[in-house]
């Protein structure tokens, strides 16, 4: 029974990764920018919501509403000014400026908050709580992060195929010139496909700061990482497989735990690297998805 | 020479004797409608244009001819904004729009069919049409209008364009350039890669095309087919002008001399023109 137990954290924390992921590979599907700040972006939501909430002290959950927005229209302006400028230049030079970012973001969290950790509503029912099935106990709080992935990852599904943005998102990943003699200005739909991915991972940032903890270092040591695997696992520029990639993940290490706990992160990159070799184009690769 | 294009003011009487051949008398003269002076570009260190100017009037089909490398493509991205020339302007409507980027001069009317047709591969050819659309003009063209225009594409309108024969392709991407409402059509190498009875079939749509009050401006290195086409004429030799004017005027030997850069092409051009003088 703890094998099934295993099983079905795995897959449930695998959700948490999706939606960690689907922004990473947004943003290198569409502009094909390696954001290596990603996961330091998810630790500044984390840390808005923390301060959000102490200062104007609204209930944990209404943190979502007021940081989500507002990390996307950072992502706007950031691709509009930072990455737009860096693009203008090289692939290398974005690689750059990105991990310039992530050094600048955790440093100056570390600087404002230390290097303490901090959980999101502890003692809220929502995050303690859980319910049994026999004798294998689920959290809400994975079910409920779970579910919102799936909503997210429908409605990022649903708002690129069917809406005039989503279209034009799709358009200048293929081809930016052929959209622009088009008349689409790209720099603005990279800036769109930026808000959505700085919003995304501002929602898994606040989910994980209540599934765990943060501090100013589990961006790039702990979330890059799981985005990463998840995105590569899965295959790159598919939203389902990052949801099949984060579960991939979530299973390997929670089954690499029940074997010892220590093999919890290195069973996930077994897998990962055993993907790499045996299927690079990732489980779901783009073309076969069409 | 050196100063830039967005610096231009009123079209000045010096530029137009200048550059444009005696033969005037063209179709719907008047105002051009599109304008290009004293256009210099660069790739790097390589001069790929060296002081290009033409005159395109409204209703007109305006074929650049010359041989590979000749600066046809150059010539016709520069117009459409996707390169920075070093020198010179291009105007539309006696405005210049060389300062514009490539969308904002597709808003102002000049839309581009690139080289290679460029479709969205991962979209659908309602989609390619949808995303053409997005910032259209106001104008006679819409998706139903193309979809009366060639049947096929509304039967096979969900389909992904890599599923298209070469053709269809280049009929989607010309479709893609019309439901923007452009006033001037760039149409670069359409024939590219293509059946000679399939580019005779696309060809044949240009009437179409232009009844509904479009200026088309293209680029073809296929010369016997551009003749048969155009209402005017200008080849392209290693970035200069040798020659310039209606079809019916020019000679085969000419346009020949003109193609290759023989020894006479500068004594075949029209008068007036500067031949291989710079």
């Amino acid at each position: 029974m703890t094998w099934v137990n295993a099983i079905i954290q795995g897959v449930l924390v695998g959700g948490l990764y999706a939606l960690f992921a689907c922004g990473l590979s947004l943003m290198f599907g569409v502009m094909k920018v390696v954001n290596l700040a990603h996961g330091d972006l998810a630790v500044v939501a984390g840390y808005l919501a923390i301060g959000v909430i102490a200062v104007i002290h609204i209930p944990v959950l209404w943190s979502f509403v007021i940081v989500v927005p507002l990390m996307a229209v950072l992502g706007y302006v950031v691709q509009r000014t930072i990455l737009q400028g860096a693009l203008d230049r090289s692939v290398l030079t974005t690689l750059m400026v990105t991990f310039g970012l992530s050094v600048v973001i955790e440093n100056g969290l570390l600087q404002f908050f230390t290097a303490n950790t901090r959980g999101i509503g502890a003692g809220l029912p929502l995050v303690t709580g859980s319910f049994s099935i026999g004798s294998i106990q689920i959290g809400y709080l994975l079910v409920v992060i779970f579910a919102v992935a799936v909503a997210v990852l429908l409605g990022l599904q649903y708002f690129l195929s069917r809406s005039k943005y989503g279209r034009l998102i799709r358009a200048v990943a293929d081809d930016k010139e052929a959209a622009q003699l088009a008349g689409a200005d790209y720099r603005h739909v990279f800036g769109i496909a930026a808000a959505i991915a700085f919003g995304t991972v501002a929602l898994a940032g606040i989910a994980y700061g209540m599934y765990s903890q943060l501090s100013p270092t589990t961006g790039t040591d702990t979330i890059l990482l799981f985005a990463f695997a998840a995105v590569v696992i899965g295959g790159l520029g598919s939203l389902w497989g990052t949801l099949l990639g984060g579960v991939v993940l979530g299973v390997a290490q929670q089954i690499g735990a029940q074997i010892s706990i220590s093999d919890e992160t290195l069973a996930g990159f077994i897998v990962f690297l055993a993907v790499l070799v045996l299927r690079p184009q990732g489980l779901i690769s783009r073309r076969a998805q069409s | 020479m050196t100063e830039s294009g967005g610096l231009h003011g009123a079209p000045g009487p010096a530029a137009d004797t200048m550059t444009v051949p005696g033969g005037g008398g063209r179709a719907g003269s008047g105002a051009p409608l599109l304008e290009v002076r004293d256009l210099v570009v660069h790739h790097g260190q390589f001069r790929a244009l060296d002081g290009i100017s033409l005159r395109v009037f409204p209703g007109e089909v305006y074929a650049i001819i010359g041989a590979n490398g000749a600066g046809k493509s150059t010539l016709l991205r520069t117009i459409a904004g996707l390169h920075r020339p070093t020198a010179g302007s291009v105007l539309l409507d006696g405005k210049p729009v060389t300062a514009l980027r490539p969308e904002r001069r597709a808003a102002r009317g000049i839309v581009m069919v690139p080289e290679g047709r460029r479709l969205f591969e991962s979209l659908s050819v309602e989609e390619n049409l949808q995303v053409g659309a997005t910032y259209a003009r106001q104008g006679p063209w819409t998706i139903e209008r193309v979809y009366e225009m060639f049947a096929w594409m509304r039967e096979r309108r969900k389909q992904l364009t890599a599923q298209l024969s070469g053709g269809e392709q280049q009929t989607v991407a010309i479709g893609r350039a019309l439901v923007a409402n452009p006033r001037v059509l760039l149409l670069d190498e359409l024939s590219l890669g293509l059946a000679p009875v399939v580019v005779q079939r696309i060809y044949g749509m240009l009437p179409q095309i232009l009844a509904t009050g479009l200026t088309v401006l293209l680029v073809e290195q296929d010369v016997s087919q551009a003749l048969r086409v155009a209402s005017h004429i200008h080849c392209l030799l290693e970035g200069r002008t040798t020659l310039e004017g209606r079809p019916a005027d020019v000679t085969a030997d000419q346009v020949e001399a003109a193609y290759f850069g023989l020894a006479d092409a500068a004594s075949a051009s029209r008068p007036g023109e500067g031949g291989e003088s710079s």
